[in-house]
């Protein structure tokens, strides 16, 4: 049976998210931290947004994985503070979306109050890394997503909203 | 709350990873085991220490988290009744979003409720089976959906202010309502930037539009000032509400004016003898509202799926 943290935490960064399945829990920032004391394991996630309606899959997912590596004793919790941010995000885990065509987010803030004329962020095509893109809805297939065009190649694609 | 599990198109990928973990799970006798709910995990404070901190009274803490949390429950439930009623899928999606947001803000605050009491009451208990008059959300969230601009406007008064009342509560000395707060402040954000978009567009559209814009300001306007008068419970353990009313009717009065509407003049909506929805004296559009939203639990007491 394997007992380093070291190992305890690959076993659970590697679990894949359920809604970016492209992306691990650790590459996505929900992998708050892992601990070990003597057999037992316990690991942190830190959700995305409040209503984040996978976390139950992840903690169920990361308990299974421990459990299915030799850890006979898992606990896992939730870290509310600090919340996640999208700037948790790795650069290996923004490269990935890239890849699968999602745009990955810029550094994270709340969107602005736009009063006068509308001034979107740049964002790239994840398809044709065309610049000419706009937004098409705000909101998404999931909390984290926005949904967005591109006029260069003419293809849709989504997009991590800052948060 | 365990009705809820999936946003539109969170299978597909989701599917994939499922049968994924199923496979690789190797021989798993009761296949339940493989789906989150039902096994423990759905607790939205799982593992959190949920100990009161000294100094804080549990039943005060529970009866503002309550407040809190049933703002957002109602009006979640409201925003989800936009759901193949939208005028644009785009607008469906958004307001389905919103609602998620607000549903996990009310099973956190929920839950912490049931805690800080001591109760033990869990959110589904507390969200299914209180009474019209034990729910202490203001009646601005119960208030009918009216058409798209009026649900607009009413967004618009409620994000505006709960986006100021979340800044102050994340320095809250309790952490779960800290957390809330300080996670809610974002979402909260894109909410109110939500509303201000459709506000401003409506507004600055067709002479047919704002008037359908302000007709929708004008009618939920009335509700407004309830999220500024200070309950006791509030004073003692909250945010002191009163201290939004000047900066919130700033904000919206820029927006309003930005948008080429009127501030309405209409006064508050009374209260009962002093009694509002902090109180359990609400509208008669709530017991729909609950009626409704409580329905399945309450004719399959104790069902999982
Ligand atoms: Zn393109």
């Amino acid at each position: 049976m394997v007992t380093a943290p070291a190992a305890a935490w690959d076993v659970a960064a590697a679990v894949p998210d359920p809604e970016l399945p492209m992306l691990t829990l650790a590459e996505l920032g929900v992998l708050a931290g892992v601990e070990t004391e003597g057999g037992a394991v316990t690991a942190w996630l830190t959700p995305t947004y409040s209503g984040c309606p996978a976390i139950a899959e992840m903690a169920a997912d990361v308990d299974a994985r421990l459990r299915a590596a030799g850890y006979p004793d898992v606990r896992v919790r939730l870290r509310l503070d600090p919340p996640w941010s999208t700037d948790r995000i790795t650069e290996d885990g923004r490269r990935k979306l890239a890849e699968a065509g999602i745009a990955p987010p810029g550094p994270a803030g709340p969107p602005l109050l736009r009063l006068g004329p509308t001034r979107h962020r740049v964002v790239s095509c994840p398809q044709c890394g065309g610049t000419d893109t706009e937004e098409l809805s705000r909101f998404g297939s999931t909390a984290c997503k926005a949904l967005w065009r591109c006029r260069d190649c003419r293809e849709p694609f989504e997009r991590i909203k800052e948060i | 709350m365990t009705d809820h599990h999936a946003m539109p198109g969170h299978h597909g990928a989701g599917d994939d990873h499922v049968y994924l973990a199923l496979s690789e799970a190797g021989p798993e006798p009761d296949g339940e085991a493989r789906w989150a709910y039902g096994t423990g995990f759905s607790d939205p404070l799982l593992g959190v220490d949920t100990t009161v901190p000294a100094g804080l009274d549990g039943a005060d803490l529970a009866a503002y988290c309550l407040m809190l949390g049933d703002d957002a429950l109602v009006l979640a439930q409201r925003l989800t009744e936009w759901c193949t009623r939208a005028p644009e899928l785009e607008e469906e999606v958004a307001l389905a979003n919103l609602g998620l947001d607000l549903l996990g803000q009310a099973r956190l605050l929920l839950t912490r409720a049931g805690q800080a009491d001591g109760s033990g009451r869990g959110e589904d208990e507390l969200a299914y089976w209180r009474e019209e008059h034990e729910f202490r959300n203001v009646r601005l969230v119960e208030a009918p959906n009216g058409d798209f601009a009026h649900s607009v406007a009413r967004l618009l008064l409620f994000a505006t202010a709960r986006g100021a009342l979340y800044r102050l509560l994340a320095g809250h000395p309790d952490p779960v309502l800290a957390a809330v707060a300080a996670r809610g402040v974002l979402e909260l954000a894109y909410h109110q930037e939500y509303a201000t978009a459709w506000t401003l567009r409506l507004g600055d559209g067709t002479p047919y539009s704002a008037a359908r814009m302000q007709a929708g300001l004008d009618a939920v306007w009335p509700l407004l000032d309830e999220l500024f008068v200070p309950h006791a419970v509030e004073l003692r353990i909250g945010a002191d509400p009163s201290a939004l009313r000047e900066p919130v009717l700033r904000t919206l009065a820029a927006v309003l004016a930005e948008a080429g509407l009127t501030v309405p003049e209409a006064r508050p909506l009374a209260s009962v003898g002093g009694r509002a929805g902090r109180d359990g004296v609400h509208t008669e559009a709530l017991g729909p509202l609950l009626a409704e939203f409580q329905v399945v639990a309450r004719a399959n007491p104790g069902a999982t799926w």
